[in-house]
């Protein structure tokens, strides 16, 4: 078996050490290691967008990035999205707008749309669509998620 | 702008409709928080001490003899538990079983599982480890030496119905109509249904159109693979933790593949990360189970990968199909025949009988032919895919109604009225339709904003669509019980694919006149209720639905019954009204009432159902669309969706159902497709390279909820999850026509199939004399 080695990190605002084999994936890090189950696997290969979280201010598929990767960096998750114990107004929004339907790939789109909002208030449609291409829903045909960004933004402005 | 219409949410009125105090509201559901703050467990992510990770090695060819299989390398990897091959699966039984998703050979059930003596698909399974952590599996899976003898492969129709065609099942028999043929055949069965005179409809025939169509595999798509976690204990109880469409059908699948008691296997189903149709025939959760057993019953958890899903489980049918339909000078259909050439994949069982059923069905037609086929291909099983088999033969049916309608100056919807089935119409097996909303749905779509409005530019096209599905209505069980404080904690088993528990805990706040939010709905395993169909044919709502308002009304009596006792009054004197009971001077609000009653003995109710009744659903669709000339691209600009839903418990859930329908139908009407090479691998087993339809490529979808209450549910409901999908690929292709004078006679209307035959059109057009 690989050896192991130590990551020293910042996930969801806390100082983390986890140990890992060199070879173990970010969200194979995360799901199996840490326990942390929020994030999910649909491909493994960067093409559906369930695992994605927030490294250093930018959004990656957790799946393409390595463990090891993240030493000395911080990262969010969707176990971080909510703020002291209240719901995300995205969490809030896609509960409301009834935008998930089996919700497997709801934490990779409430990550998805964090990192959009962070940076870009005031969305247009086109813009969450183009930014949420690379996040796959195959249950609610894409309506009520955008329509959930949407309102969040428009609270937000 | 379409993107800014609230989809039909505005005619809503906020507190429910028609009396309804919950129905018609839109509450958030019970397991809502978990999923927006990924708490929520689903297949993959159970976790318990002890447990081992599984790999599965799966076969590189399409079709080959297994000689031998030497596992001796990999049992010596250090970290290994146990490997097993079908060696270590009971010998299976040559019969036949119903196991909650039709019927199915257990020879066959069993070999899909772990190979026996044939591969038959690439990426059909043959063996599997259990090591202690998944790379280590996967590295010993690689250890596995297997040796193959190759057969060519057989990959479709034609190949399969060819005269010297290799045989994929050597036991299997064309069943012709219930005869059984004597010599081995890729044909499995053959059917037909007719009625009226078609020779006489077609001879007498102002027109005729006849046109063969050709659709490729498809799959489900849903965005969590398989997975399960199976302990097989040493006193030999099992559990199965797995995301399913229907726990009691894995139970039943695996006590009849591994011969154990069904008191023995618990299956314990954690939420589900998508179905469609595609997570109720086991593939890991038998496998699971032995690799658990043999490595010294500690649990093993198989994980599939995403290359894995699309090589080896779901997939819905290619199709060949004919469709030939004669009408009058009036515009009325005189007579139709339809020719079905399924695909089933491995093993017998495409959804053609089923899709001969859409066929036709919106259809009012005296004279008619219905033939299908159920054909075994080098493919993976088929799997139910929504409203299984119905896209498909609406592509094609929907395409030459809209060539008479062009051909007659007709309307399109105005010539889908006229011909239009109701009640007392018949489906093409004859089955007689009771009340159905098919025509106001085509009229839903006549009078819309969309339809009413011109669509203006070069190379854009509308198109429009109907489509029919059966519905189901199965076997359900479920309890409530009632607390003291006047809450209801209701038990069913129906799996949670998109927001059920929420329908159907709003369907038992109703019957009792209490608030949704007293009411917590949970899906339980397979040994805390009584046996529970699928999550499928859109039956969970209507008939889940309808167990739970049995409990409610139980509940209700038996409170009445306690109080006439306390207060000395027969029981039919106690009345219950806007939350209060009251008889003879006395009267008491629900909640204390729940407390009274109960002081001297617990009060709780359970319901078994097998609603026949269920009726059919019928959707019509109106697309508009831009193509690309030089690259050959659609662009979808609009979409509406009229849908006869019966009534809409929660409105928002079923506007999903319908958007989320169509989009599935989208990506199989203009990307979706297996891909194969000539020796029968798949080529595009990854989401990258299996296209389906992201954000970017849909635009907001309009939904038009008609409601025509369905007699037989006491709040009128009717399946709503399938039948909008089987409208989409028809819609698309006549939008095809209308923009580029193309009528495409195969899906998927790819940029490359679009492209080709748009160059066809042209050369043909250069070739006519004078026409420049």
């Amino acid at each position: 078996m690989a050896k192991k080695i130590a990551v020293e990190t910042t996930i969801n605002g806390e100082e983390t050490v986890f140990l890992c084999e060199p070879r173990q994936t970010l969200l194979e890090a995360l799901r199996d290691n840490l326990g942390m189950i929020g994030s999910k696997e649909g491909c493994g290969n960067g093409n559906c967008g369930a695992c994605n979280v927030i490294l250093d201010g930018v959004l990656v598929n957790s799946c393409l990035v390595l463990a090891p990767e993240i030493e000395g960096r911080s990262i969010v998750t969707i176990e971080g999205i909510a703020e002291g114990g209240a719901l995300h107004p995205l969490q809030q929004k896609f509960l409301e707008h009834a935008s998930l339907q089996c919700g497997i790939c709801t934490p990779g789109f409430i990550v998805s749309a964090k990192a959009l909002l962070d940076d870009n208030s005031a969305p247009s449609e086109h813009d969450v669509r183009l930014w949420l291409a690379g996040n796959l829903c195959r249950c609610t045909g894409y309506d009520k998620i955008v329509r959930a960004v949407l309102d969040v933004a428009e609270n937000d402005a | 702008m379409a993107g800014t219409k609230q989809n039909g949410t505005a005619k809503l009125a906020a507190n429910g409709q028609n009396g309804y105090k919950v129905i018609g509201t839109r509450p958030v559901r019970p397991d809502g928080v978990d999923k927006v703050t990924g708490r929520a467990v689903y297949a993959a992510d159970v976790q318990m001490t002890g447990l081992l990770h599984g790999f599965v090695l799966r076969s590189p060819h399409a079709h080959a003899h297994i000689r031998s299989i030497d596992t001796s390398k990999a049992e010596a990897l250090p970290g290994v538990r146990a490997v097993v091959t079908a060696d270590d699966l009971p010998e299976a039984e040559d019969k036949v079983e119903d196991l909650g998703e039709g019927a199915i050979n257990l020879k066959y059930l069993s070999d899909n599982v772990l190979a026996s003596e044939k591969v038959l698909y690439h990426g059909h399974a043959v063996a599997a480890v259990a090591a202690v952590n998944p790379h280590i599996a996967e590295e010993a899976a690689g250890l596995i030496e297997v040796d193959y003898e190759l057969l060519p492969p057989v990959m479709t129709v034609d190949d399969a119905l060819a005269d010297d065609a290799p045989i994929l099942l050597g036991t299997l028999r064309t069943d012709s109509m219930g005869e059984v043929g004597t010599e081995p055949s890729n044909l499995a069965s053959v059917f037909s249904h007719q009625r009226g005179d078609l020779d006489a409809g077609f001879a007498g025939a102002h027109l005729v159109v006849d046109r063969t169509f050709r659709t490729e595999t498809v799959h489900q798509g849903y965005i969590e693979p398989h997975a399960a976690t199976a302990l097989h204990s040493a006193d030999g109880q099992i559990t199965i933790w797995t995301s399913t469409q229907g726990s009691f059908a894995v139970r039943g699948q695996v006590c009849e593949i591994l011969k154990v008691p069904v008191s023995r296997l618990k299956v314990v189903p954690t939420e589900i990360g998508g179905g469609f149709g595609g997570k109720i025939n086991v593939y890991v959760e038998p496998v699971a189970v032995i690799l658990s057993e043999k490595a010294g019953h500690e649990p093993v958890k198989v994980v599939m990968s995403r290359a894995d899903v699309l090589a080896a489980t779901g997939p819905t049918s290619g199709s060949n199909i004919r469709v030939k339909i004669g009408v009058d000078t009036d515009g009325k259909i005189s007579a139709a025949l339809a020719e079905l050439y399924y695909e089933a994949g491995a093993y017998p069982g495409s959804p053609v009988g089923a899709a001969a059923n859409v066929s036709l069905a919106p259809y009012a037609i005296d004279n008619l032919q219905v033939d299908g086929y159920d054909i075994v291909v080098n493919r993976p099983r088929s799997a139910a895919y929504r409203a299984p088999g119905g896209t498909n033969v609406a592509f094609a049916v929907e395409s030459v109604v809209d060539e008479l309608a062009e051909k007659l100056s007709m309307d399109p919807a105005e010539f889908r009225i006229l011909n239009g089935a109701k009640e007392n119409d018949r489906r093409p097996d004859g089955l007689q339709y009771a009340r159905i909303g098919h025509i106001e749905t085509v009229e839903a779509i006549r009078d819309s904003e969309h339809y009413q409005t011109p669509l203006e530019g070069k190379y854009r096209g509308r198109g429009i669509a109907s489509g029919y599905w059966n519905n189901w209505g199965g076997q359900s069980s479920a309890t409530a019980v009632l607390n003291p404080d006047g809450t209801v904690n209701l038990n069913e088993a129906s799996t949670d694919i998109g927001g059920t528990r929420a329908s159907i805990a709003m369907q038992l706040a109703e019957a009792m006149d209490i608030e949704y939010e007293q009411v917590m709905a949970r899906v339980v395993d397979t040994d805390t209720v009584s046996y529970n169909d699928v999550t499928g044919g859109s039956r969970t709502t209507f008939a889940t639905g309808l167990a739970a308002y049995n409990l409610g009304q139980q509940l209700l009596q038996e409170m009445k019954n306690r109080l006439a006792d306390q207060w000395e009054v027969e029981a039919g004197d106690v009345s219950y009204e806007d939350g209060t009971f009251s008889a003879g001077g006395e009267s008491l609000p629900f909640v204390k009432a729940a407390g009274l009653v109960q002081r001297e003995e617990p009060l709780m109710a359970s319901s078994t159902v097998h609603p026949q009744d269920f009726g059919p659903g019928f959707s019509t669709q109106c697309i508009d669309i831009e193509v690309d000339p030089d690259t050959g691209k659609i662009t979808v600009l609009r979409y509406t969706i009229a849908q006869d839903v019966g009534k809409a418990i929660h409105p928002s859930y079923v506007e999903g159902q319908m958007q989320g329908g169509v989009a599935q139908g989208i990506g199989w009407a203009i990307n979706e497709e297996y891909i194969y090479d000539d020796e029968g691998h798949l080529l595009n087993a990854s989401l990258l390279d299996y296209r389906m339809p992201t954000a970017l490529d849909l635009p907001m979808i309009e939904t038009i909820m008609v409601e025509v209450p369905h007699p037989a549910h006491p709040y009128g409901v009717r399946g709503v999850g399938e039948v909008n999908i089987v409208p989409p690929a028809g819609a698309v292709a006549n939008a095809v026509y209308q923009a580029t004078g193309v009528r495409m006679d195969k899906l998927p209307i790819s940029p490359a199939n679009l492209l080709e035959a748009m160059w066809a059109q042209e050369a043909e057009a250069e070739l006519v004399p004078g026409d420049d």
